[in-house]
């Protein structure tokens, strides 16, 4: 028995979400007393690969093959489902990222494995039940799921856990799967990148901006104060709507679902379809020239003012504290 | 072509959530219900679009009891032209996806539609789980989707932008924003819904992987901390020393 962890690469490079997961899946497995297992099928380096190790991986499966440029989440699921039983795992863990989320389902039907999506937090285990903790209702609760199966999969909400590095030596191992291009039903045609540098869904600190902005020319202030801070910017539902901003900024319950450490919401009502998609943020800021907006009512600090004034000052200061430190 | 689209029944947007029997049980005492925006909003709009474009049929399926009729109608009011509803309790994602399955397998459909996922339980598993079961190819969080013949073309958010895929016909696909614009049913619709014809199969023999054993609200927060608006340096500190954030 085991933990395998499913870990991705972006252009040969882990992120934080990777560091997480590797984390995760090792305390399931100290749990479990059994060993933890990674699996990369992503371009990366050795130096990279070991690096998984630094967080408790004991060994490293990975598989060089130019195919799984493309993506298809009924052949990496194959792939998986391989590593799967070479390791003898009961328990997977993935990322709930947008692969993450396309292959969890198609492996959990796979294997008639129990499925927790989004987990928050490291399962409890009692006697003969798996309890995992998840985010419902878009963020407006939590709920502790039971898992019936034999083989149970998680895949882990990102910025949940904090990254722990122990002593560890891992042991990489080349994993061939019989995969041939005709395996890959889904043809990759082209690939469209937005600029910006950090997207949302990974940024730490995302400010984000409403209607109270009253029009586009406004957010030249908020993306200063994103490329200040090394954020992203967002933006509510109407603001999206009328085409102040892309659709691709748009968070709340009907919208991208954040968990930032730092989410700074500035003329936005605090709607309760709004919160739903960002009360995950570990500290709340918000900026709203009217002392009974209901966003105040979630928030950590508030600061009651126009943000076309209150903003540039900010800006002001965030500049100045960037410097000193 | 004949399309399939999975509706789910979830709470209206507004609903403030609650819980009864110590927290166990969701509280749906006035809880207004919808179709899952996901599902309504773009998997329906689009697979109407495309039957009004090449004459496809579009089926309706809906895993649940007697009264999710009234989101069944409503979708058929939207346009869809004849329902399934399999009479089961839905209240685990494979437990759904099996029985959707399960229906393929007696009748298969060209395009199965999921909305992303639903605004309540928040798995976005149902249609990868069908996929899973059935070897079909699956597209998951796609924001657009054109078919010509047997090949589709979509595209499908990835990390800080999208990807432009092919595929054949038979697939899954999960619908996120972009795909469509909502419609509003007119008079014509629901009228001519209420004639339109709604199957209900009995469960077909399947197993539930999960349960939820126990809800919980957010802690409430103590309330914001106010900072002066001419005193931005303030907030930084705190941010920086408290908050540890920045
Ligand atoms: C089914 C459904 C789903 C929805 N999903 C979402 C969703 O996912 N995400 C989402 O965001 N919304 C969603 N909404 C919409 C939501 O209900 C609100 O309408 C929306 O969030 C309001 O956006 P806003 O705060 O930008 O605008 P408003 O509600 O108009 O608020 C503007 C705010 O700006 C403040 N303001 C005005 N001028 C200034 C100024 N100069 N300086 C500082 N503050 C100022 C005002 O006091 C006010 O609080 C959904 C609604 C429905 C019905």
């Amino acid at each position: 028995m085991s933990v395998l962890v499913f870990v991705e690469a972006s252009e040969g490079k882990f992120k934080k979400p990777a560091f997480e997961a590797v984390t995760y899946g090792a305390k399931i497995a100290a749990m479990l007393g059994v060993e933890t297992h990674a699996l990369c099928i992503d371009e990366a380096d050795e130096a990279e690969l070991r690096s998984l190790g630094d967080y408790g991986a004991n060994k490293l499966w990975f598989v060089k093959n130019e195919l799984f440029k493309n993506f298809d989440p009924l052949v990496f699921s194959k792939v998986i489902i391989q590593a799967e039983a070479q390791t003898n795992s009961d328990v997977l863990v993935l990322i709930q990222s947008y692969n993450g989320k396309a292959i969890a389902p198609v492996l959990a039907a796979k294997l008639r494995a129990g499925l927790v999506s989004g987990a928050l937090d490291l399962p409890r285990i009692e006697n003969n039940s798996f309890l995992v903790k998840k985010n419902v209702f878009s963020g407006k609760a939590s709920a502790t799921y039971e898992m019936h199966s034999a083989k149970k999969i998680i895949s882990l909400m990102p910025n949940s856990i904090i990254p722990e590095k122990t002593v560890n030596n891992v042991e990489l191992v080349e994993l061939k799967p019989e995969i041939a291009d005709t395996d890959f039903k889904i043809k990759i045609k082209e690939v469209v990148k937005a600029s910006g540098t950090t997207t949302l869904s990974d940024a730490e600190i995302v400010i984000s901006g409403g209607r109270g902005l009253k029009g586009p020319e406004n957010w030249a202030m908020l993306e200063e104060m994103a490329n200040i801070l090394g954020g992203a910017t967002a933006c509510s539902r109407p603001v999206a709507d009328i085409h102040w901003r892309p659709h691709t900024e748009h968070v709340g319950q009907t919208g991208i679902a954040i968990r930032p450490n730092l989410y700074i919401a500035i003329g936005i009502s605090g709607a309760i379809q709004h919160l739903a998609g960002v009360n995950g943020s570990k500290v709340m800021v918000v900026i709203n020239k009217d002392p009974e907006a209901p966003f105040f009512k979630a928030a950590d600090y508030g600061i009651v003012g126009d943000a076309l004034e209150v903003v540039p000052k900010l800006n002001e200061a965030f500049r100045k504290f960037k410097l000193g430190n | 072509m004949k399309i399939l689209v999975c509706i789910s029944k979830t709470p209206d947007t507004t609903t403030k959530v609650s819980f009864t029997d110590n927290n166990t049980k969701f509280n749906s005492d006035r809880v207004q219900f919808i179709i899952n925006p996901y599902d309504e909003w773009y998997a329906l709009v689009r697979a109407i679009e495309i039957k009004e474009k090449s004459n496809a049929h579009v089926t309706i399926m809906n895993v649940g009891g007697a009264d999710n009729d009234v989101i069944i109608r409503k979708a058929l009011a939207i346009g869809g032209d004849d329902a399934v509803r399999i009479d089961a309790e839905a209240d685990d994602a494979f437990f759904v996806a099996d029985q959707i399955a399960q229906f393929l397998k007696t009748e298969p459909y060209d395009i199965v539609f999921v909305g992303k996922e639903t605004i309540d339980y928040n798995g976005s598993q149902v249609g990868g789980m069908i996929a899973g079961l059935l070897d079909l190819s699956f597209i998951s969080l796609a924001s657009k989707l054109d078919v010509d013949g047997n090949t589709a073309t979509l595209e499908r958010d990835i990390p800080g932008g999208k990807e432009i895929v092919t595929v054949q016909t038979p697939f899954v696909v999960s619908a996120s924003k972009g795909m469509a614009e909502a419609r509003i049913p007119n008079m014509r619709g629901i009228m001519a819904a209420r004639t339109k014809p709604v199957k209900v199969l009995p469960a077909f023999a399947s197993e539930r992987l999960t349960s939820i054993k126990q809800y919980a609200l957010p802690k409430e927060k103590a309330g914001p901390k106010m900072i002066p608006s001419d005193n931005p340096e303030e907030l930084v500190m705190l941010l920086h020393n408290e908050a540890k954030v920045i």
